[in-house]
């Protein structure tokens, strides 16, 4: 299967829409654009698995080798394993939705569904990028469009929200790039230097080369996956962002960080990584409790979900951080499941919103009885997100908390402990929050007028919601796409463990 | 000599009858409307650009005085093809002015002056040809005769580059006093550190950094930017700057490279400072081509970052991220002149709402800014990690850190024009503006050159085979 695919059909559709009039063009080219792309992902599931089954054991498949700049050896090297497969088909999800719930977008429909477009292509190319300069590339393709999506389509301080995302974003991407220059430089692969990711992974790199640019990549790559205390640019751009746009930050944006961490940090700077996993632990710890408990407090339905977000990618970065095989796999299958998890909450926050025009929990109340499908929705999202069984939201946790208690060390230990507790809390602020927007009395007599969701509102939830379902009830099939990944990249960090 | 010579100085000849073709139809008696002059010019000037590409030979006269090469003459051509954009520019503002031939005569010996300057294979020649490239410049920089602000900044800028020169001339003769040559190939052997020659040396790079405006020598720089007109702003800030970047690495690497880690130290406190203040200024302009003096100036940090990397990729970096700096700021700057030249304006609160009125020019501002700004997959990204990358060759992290720093304060300030244009509304914004056929084709060459010198490799890779030559 030839990847460059994954690319070109997005960027194709973008500059299609380019060419179209009024609304009802560009979105129909929008959704058949998507929509190919989502066929696509699925099939690459699918050939990927058939590769796997025949007993193809090489860490990447379907790679694909050109030489760019050859002075300074950058590669256009793409490749997939099963954590590149498991984000691919998370971004087609989280895209086909997300041109689903702006169906009717009406001003500037031409620039919207470009810039989304154009989103999904960074997305892509960073997904399948094994050289490190294309990697870099993807990642800060996707910090303009979202600056102009929110800045331009967004609600509330939108300016103010757009700006600080785009700099700090771009703060991360700049604290790669140095990451990036030192991996460089301290690589030496058959006396030349390399950007690409397997050659680097068969070296050794400098031990103190790894202490020195392990934070500035890991920092850099968190900054996007909202690593305390650098996640303030959050619950601001997650706001303010129209829903398509939110669905997209923290459904795939801010996993770009985690995959980051994990592809490029870790796997590249084992030692590195082994160094401050103290760090990496403590600051995620905070994350997720700080996170659950600054989300208790929360009024706005978006800020709710934001700062939940910002909990839960704490997951992530704790199951990284903890570095055995079962917290890493936790650490993916969160990417995945909260991806789609948070999508889909702010799709129907979206959906209340542009209905009731206020996300504001306490004006809310009594929806179930009035738009029962997307209050549904609603709940659905919730449950997921406080890790009921039977959703993606448990698995994921659960196996970071089962990796976690594996790593032996005291203090580890009760970081786990603490990051169980804060389900707790997460719990506390679900539930209060869909309580008071579904239940109840009907707060308003204007919602008894709201229409429920209109067919494409409702294919959008439905897709997300199978994928979150299909990942609770079998998480196996996941688990089994992304352990290889996964082993490969332990057998590096345990190879660290033994040059200690 | 014979034909050799003919054709060694191509570039320079070609020029030169241009001048005197535009001095000849100036003497003549006939009447010329504006509109054909400024046709033949550019057909003059566009033949002028593709005869460059041809017949490149390198080679020495003069007694070393005159040299070229591959390098050279691809520099020469970069600087030709981005007079040919300001050219095509500066089309509305030039189409009702009285002084049309003058303009392009004293321009096009400013542009011969550079060349000399490139070429240039003794101190002397240097020097002569920096004269030619600044005086002139400081004529035209007078060029909107009604306005004051014009006066001030060219006399401004002929009493700075005054300054400079007599900087430079100092340092030369300081040289010639400390090796007994001014010819740049015996230079390099005579260079032992003494602290003469060191003296002498930091006195030429104070004249350098003149020219090129690095802080803190900078302080001209805005005030001429400002009250200078469009079509010469562009030019003092794309190709005079270039040109001098061009000599600048090309005599650091190869005259003074037994005093190389001098100069590294010195590039090294240059390029911070002039990064950080450039950046911080930048910040508080609203005047779009006083901001884009500031941001010019943040870019020369930049540059003499790859600068400092003294390797092949550094100065491969720099000539490939001043063409590509060519196309973008020529981009910023051809929209900046369509507008100025039909409504006046030129601040950024009045390019609010910009959007609603004219969407193809915004984004040709917008991707201009990002190009400068360096986010892919535009040009400027490629250029900048290019140069960054040069620059931790040294291994000086430090360095690359600020720089990366820098990049989001740069970020911040590009995007507020863009928050402007799209973001902010605005009661009267700038009207519809038709863009006439020839400016449309400059932004059309530079939207494809920021396109497509990133994404292609062939650009950088065929910039880098050219200096292993050397």
């Amino acid at each position: 299967m030839n990847l460059s695919f994954l690319i070109l059909l997005p960027f194709v559709t973008a500059i299609a829409i380019l060419f179209c009039n009024g609304l009802k063009q560009v979105r129909t080219v929008a959704l058949i654009g998507t929509a190919a792309q989502f066929l696509l992902s699925i099939d690459l599931l699918f050939v990927y698995w058939k590769e796997r089954t025949t007993g193809n054991n090489s860490p990447f498949l379907f790679d694909f080798n050109y030489t760019w700049f050859a002075p300074l050896n950058i590669h256009y090297h793409i490749g997939v394993d099963g954590i590149s497969v498991a984000m691919i088909l998370l971004t087609a999800f989280v895209v086909i939705a997300g041109v689903l719930v702006s169906w009717t977008q009406e001003s500037m429909n031409k620039e919207f569904f470009f810039l989304l477009l154009f989103l999904s292509v960074g997305a892509y190319g960073y997904f399948i990028s094994l050289d490190i300069f294309t990697l870099f590339f993807f990642l800060e393709v996707a910090v303009i469009p979202k600056f102009l999506l929110i800045g331009i389509w967004g609600s509330g301080k939108k300016e103010y929200s757009a700006m600080k995302l785009a700099l700090m974003l771009m703060a991360g991407s700049g604290l790669v790039f140095v990451g990036l220059a030192g991996l460089y430089y301290g690589t030496n692969f058959n006396g030349e230097r390399t950007f690409d990711l397997l050659q680097i992974s068969q070296m050794h790199i400098n031990i103190l080369f790894q202490k020195i640019f392990f934070p500035f990549a890991f920092i850099g790559f968190g900054i996007f996956t909202a690593l305390f205390p650098f996640h303030t640019w959050v619950p601001d751009g997650h706001s303010s962002a129209p829903t398509a746009a939110s669905m997209f930050l923290a459904g795939i944006s801010m996993k770009l960080g985690g995959y980051g961490c994990l592809r490029v940090a870790t796997y590249l700077m084992p030692e590195g990584a082994h160094y401050y996993a103290w760090v990496i632990i403590l600051l995620s710890t905070i994350a997720i409790i700080y996170g659950a408990f600054a989300t208790m407090m929360q009024k706005d339905l978006k800020y709710i979900n934001a700062y939940s977000s910002f909990s839960h990618c704490g997951f992530v970065l704790l199951g990284i951080g903890m570095l055995t095989q079962t917290s890493i796999n936790g650490a993916v299958l969160q990417m995945v499941s909260h991806g789609l998890m948070t999508a889909l909450f702010f799709a129907a926050i979206g959906m209340i919103y542009s209905r009731t025009h206020t996300r504001m929990v306490e004006q809310l109340g009594g929806l179930l009885k009035v738009i029962p499908f997307i209050s549904t929705v609603f709940v659905i999202a919730g449950l997921c997100s406080l890790g009921l069984p039977g959703f993606s939201g448990f698995v994921a946790e659960m196996t970071v908390f089962m990796g976690a208690w594996q790593n032996p060390d005291q203090w580890y230990r009760l970081a786990t402990i603490l990051a169980c507790a804060s389900i707790v809390v997460t719990a506390v602020y679900i539930l209060r929050a869909a309580g008071k927007t579904v239940m109840g009395p009907i707060t308003d007599h204007h919602y008894n007028n709201l229409s429920d969701a209109t067919w494409n509102e409702k294919l959008a939830a439905g897709i997300l919601i199978i994928g979150i379902v299909a990942i609770g009830i079998a998480p196996f099939w996941l688990n089994q796409l992304i352990t290889p990944g996964t082993e490969h990249i332990m057998e590096h960090v345990g190879k660290a463990i033994t040059l200690k | 000599m014979g034909i050799d010579f003919l054709i060694l100085m191509k570039h320079e000849w070609l020029l030169i009858a241009i001048i005197f073709i535009l001095l000849f139809i100036k003497v003549g008696s006939k009447e010329w409307k504006n509109e054909s002059i400024l046709n033949l010019i550019n057909i003059l000037l566009l033949f002028n650009c593709i005869v460059g590409f041809f017949w490149n030979e390198g080679g020495i006269l003069f007694n070393e005085m005159f040299k070229t090469d591959a390098l050279i003459a691809a520099e020469k051509n970069i600087l030709n093809l981005g007079t040919y954009i300001i050219s095509l520019q500066s089309y509305s503002w030039l189409k009702n002015h009285k002084h049309v031939l003058e303009f392009y005569m004293l321009l096009l010996s400013t542009l011969a002056g550079m060349f000399f300057m490139i070429s240039a294979g003794n101190l002397l020649m240097f020097y002569l040809g920096l004269e030619l490239s600044s005086i002139p410049l400081a004529a035209i920089a007078n060029f909107d005769l009604e306005k004051r602000k014009s006066s001030e900044a060219a006399f401004k800028f002929i009493i700075s580059s005054a300054f400079s020169s007599g900087l430079l001339l100092f340092g030369i003769s300081l040289m010639y006093g400390a090796t007994g040559t001014i010819i740049f190939s015996e230079l390099s052997q005579q260079l032992n550190g003494s602290p003469l020659q060191i003296f002498a040396f930091i006195l030429l790079i104070a004249g350098f950094a003149f020219k090129i405006s690095a802080v803190p020598f900078h302080l001209w720089t805005a005030d001429v930017y400002e009250g200078a007109p469009v079509a010469v702003t562009s030019y003092l800030s794309v190709i005079s700057k270039g040109a001098v970047l061009f000599v600048f690495v090309s005599v650091l690497y190869e005259v003074f490279k037994p005093l190389a880690e001098t100069w590294y130290n010195v590039l090294f406190l240059l390029s911070v400072l002039t990064m950080i203040i450039g950046n911080l200024f930048a910040i508080r302009q609203n005047n779009l081509k006083r901001f884009l003096a500031f941001s010019s100036i943040a870019q020369v940090g930049f540059i003499l970052i790859g600068i400092s990397g003294n390797s092949q990729t550094g100065a491969a970096s720099v000539v490939y991220f001043v063409l590509i700096y060519i196309f973008s700021n020529l981009g910023a700057f051809g929209v900046i002149s369509l507008v100025s030249a039909l409504t006046g304006k030129e601040n950024i609160d009045d390019y609010k709402a910009f959007y609603k009125t004219n969407k193809l020019l915004s984004w040709v501002l917008a991707i201009s800014l990002f190009s400068l700004a360096g986010i892919p997959p535009t040009a400027g990204f490629f250029g900048k990690f290019f140069l960054l990358m040069a620059g931790a060759g040294q291994g000086n992290y430090l360095l690359i850190t600020i720089a990366a720093l820098n990049m989001i304060v740069s970020l911040y300030y590009y995007l507020k024009v863009v928050k402007a244009i799209f973001m902010d509304t605005n009661e009267t914004p700038i009207e519809k503006i038709t863009i006439p056929s020839l400016p449309k084709l400059a932004l059309f060459i530079c939207m494809a050159g920021i396109v497509l010198t990133g994404l292609m490799s062939y650009v950088y890779e065929y910039i880098f085979s050219l200096i292993s030559a050397f």
